[in-house]
């Protein structure tokens, strides 16, 4: 073992203590044991090196060469900084974390149906909720896994959410994770927790966003669980510096015929890793889980999803699209697992990437394990360039090369977004995309 | 209008038009003619300015520009319209944006005020009833599972839209039916004025039935062999392109070929 990474990790290990001595009374909290097993979980694991399958083609030395801390002031942004974040013509709740912690001052919470809660996760432990202590680190694995393990034993703050039986949130709730670091090397590890119960419906965005050009390590753990009938729609937002590294793991549980989907949309961080799982643990399940990535210079995004279709009758659909410039990478790994007793699934996946550049690079690798007999999956994959056929048609047309490439890249995006239902959730992606490419 | 003078172009190093001239003037229709791979395609696309093919010689003035100087958008905007042989599917841009886009780049060119959305519609309106299209079709993605029939009628309508000076249809006859045909023959005459002009690039004379031309010229072996009016594609029809074939034998041989065959 490299002594730099020993060294690196007993660094983790020591900043504990005084992450401890700030819990402010949260050693008393019923989950402060748990805190302390990922602990001696994440002494025991060792840092992933491209030797493993699951890190192969994503180094994370980088990340390790800074002595990331947590960050123990609170903070507050600027009006305007929000304001810049959020959807257009919309009043939806707003849950604001800065540097990893609740900023109240930021939020705005509406007023939600009967029983439902939205809060920063730091004052439900504190209060001993039921239901967080019913579900929380139950399906994120901190056993096996040393990033979830440090998140973990760091659980401090992030957001917990619980949609009781019946109840339904019409707006979305978006909640935003901003990381201003200064020349400080600020490690956040937002926590979050989303439970939606029998018959409810929510939509929830997690939204990452930084300082360009900070340095700073983002670890986030969100698990979402969807009890029978309930439909929850879940939107990435990971606009991060690009220095960054965001490491992040979201576990979803499903039960009977509830219905989930998953965008994220990336465009940000040097570094970024992507655990995205989600399982049906009855039958009748639908589950989507899309993806967009659009990366330049040295970026390097991974996406790892897990597909695992435990009980029969589910319907998975799962389409990641990636644009790469320069010198950028991308990985996907998209394994589905369909169990013997998963009869009559249904899994589709594509993965397309286009590049930009000669020097960027994809690797894409779906991962099928199928042990039923009566179902039906399919997987694809394209690698390409820019469609010159299409471009020289709308230049022929008048349209000029820089707008002629914007707009077949927004068209190449826009394909994974299509399936938001939130109109103004959509036109912000739009923004992301037409910034991105339409400069 | 336009003006080709020994044009010399090829691809990947094969020199398929060898020295072609031809003069459109301002209100005229033209139809090029000729069997396949005798170049009337690549000069249609030479025209329009696709990227991989190679002018070894000769000019294009097309009013008063050297042609072959502008890059492809910039002829567009100057006026020259291509209709494609093969339409280009372009999964989620819609008609509209399509239009719309190109539209307002073209007038921006031009220095004129952008069109706003009103003001597109009614105009994009008033152009689908030329080509028969449906309203919904504005939504669609370009060409995207388009018919044969429907994707030919879309070129049209783009060119309804864009209003060319000079239109180059390149094979819009082929793969339509008789119906199709009709629609789409109807449409460009109605589009005929005394200011623009119309280039017909074509294997077959049925098309002719419908637009008819002032010039037809026969394409052999990337050189016009053969000129007239149009009576000259009744004549390709009855003789097929047999008869024009032989006279690359000779080099000047396309009149006396003419002579014998009679």
């Amino acid at each position: 073992m490299n002594r730099e990474i020993v060294e690196i990790k007993d660094w983790y290990i020591s900043s504990f203590g005084e992450f401890e001595k700030k819990l402010n009374g949260g050693k008393e909290s019923s989950i402060h044991h748990k805190r302390k097993d990922a602990l001696s979980n994440f002494s025991r694991l060792e840092f992933p090196t491209i030797k493993d399958e699951e890190w192969k083609y994503t180094s994370i030395a980088p990340l390790l060469k800074f002595n990331f801390v947590p960050s123990y002031e609170k903070k507050i942004v600027s009006e305007e900084l929000i304001k810049s974040l959020l959807f257009d013509e919309m009043e939806h709740s707003l849950i604001v974390f800065v540097n990893g912690r609740y900023s109240a001052e930021n939020s705005i919470l509406l007023n939600m149906p009967e029983g439902v809660i939205v809060d920063s996760i730091a004052n439900q432990i504190k209060k001993n909720n039921e239901v967080l202590l019913n579900h929380f680190g139950k399906y994120a694995d901190h056993q096996n896994h040393i990033f979830t393990a440090l998140s973990t034993a760091y659980t401090d703050d992030g957001a917990f959410i619980y949609v009781p039986a019946g109840k339904i949130v019409e707006e979305p709730i978006h909640i935003i994770f901003i990381t201003d670091s200064g020349n400080e090397k600020i490690l956040t590890q937002p926590r979050n927790l989303f439970v939606a119960g029998k018959n409810s419906q929510a939509t929830i965005i997690e939204h990452y966003v930084g300082n360009e050009g900070e340095i700073y390590f983002t670890n986030s753990v969100t698990e979402i669980v969807a009890e029978e009938n309930a439909v929850v729609d879940h939107i990435k937002l990971q606009e991060e510096s690009k220095k960054a590294f965001h490491i992040a793991r979201m576990e979803v549980d499903q039960e009977r015929r509830s219905n989930f989907s998953s965008h994220l949309i990336s465009t940000g961080a040097d570094l970024t890793r992507n655990d995205f799982n989600a399982r049906f643990n009855d039958e009748g399940g639908e589950c989507t889980l899309n993806g967009l990535y659009m990366i330049d210079g040295t970026q390097l995004f991974d996406a790892h999803t897990l597909m695992d279709h435990a009980k029969p009758h589910c319907n998975s659909h799962e389409h990641y699209k990636g644009i790469l410039d320069d010198k950028s990478r991308g990985v996907f790994n998209g394994k589905i697992i369909v169990r013997q007793d998963a009869q009559k699934t249904n899994a589709f996946q594509e993965n397309n990437s286009i590049l930009l550049s000669d020097e960027a690079l994809v690797n894409t690798k779906p991962q099928l394990e199928i042990f039923a007999d009566d179902v039906k999956c399919s997987h694809g994959a394209t690698i390409g360039q820019m469609d010159d056929e299409a471009k020289f048609y709308l230049k022929s047309r008048g349209i000029g090369e820089e707008a002629s490439k914007g707009i077949l890249l927004h068209a190449f995006a826009s394909d994974v977004i299509t399936s938001i239902k939130i109109e103004s959730v959509r036109n912000y992606i739009e923004k992301i995309i037409t910034e991105k490419f339409n400069q | 209008m336009l003006e080709i003078k020994n044009l010399h172009a090829g691809i990947e190093g094969n020199e398929i038009l060898k020295g072609i001239d031809l003069k459109v003037n301002a209100g005229e229709v033209h139809a090029i003619m000729g069997p396949n791979g005798s170049g009337k395609s690549t000069l249609a696309q030479v025209l329009a300015g696709r990227e991989g093919y190679v002018v070894t010689e000769g000019e294009v003035t097309y009013n008063g520009k050297k042609l072959l100087d502008l890059a492809t958008e910039d002829r567009a905007r100057e006026g020259v319209f291509l209709a494609f042989q093969y339409p280009v599917e372009i999964p989620g841009v819609s008609n509209t944006n399509l239009l719309k886009t190109a539209l307002n780049e073209i007038r921006k060119y031009r220095g004129e005020e952008e069109l706003d959305t009103m003001e597109f519609l009614s105009l994009i309106k008033e152009k689908m009833k030329l080509v028969e299209l449906d309203q919904k079709f504005l939504s669609r993605s370009v060409n995207e599972g388009f018919s044969g029939g429907e994707k030919k009628r879309n070129e049209i309508f783009q060119m309804a839209v864009l209003q060319p000076k000079l239109a180059i249809l390149d094979e819009t006859d082929s793969g339509l039916d008789i119906d199709a045909l009709k629609i789409v023959a109807n449409g460009v005459n109605k589009l005929r004025s005394k200011d623009n002009a119309t280039i017909l690039v074509t294997h077959y004379q049925r098309l002719l039935n419908y637009i008819v031309p002032d010039f037809v010229h026969v394409l052999y072996n990337g050189k016009i062999v053969k000129s007239g009016g149009k009576e000259l594609a009744f004549k390709l029809e009855e003789l097929g392109y047999d008869w024009v074939k032989a006279p690359s034998n000779s080099p000047k041989g396309g009149e006396k070929n003419l002579v014998a065959s009679h």
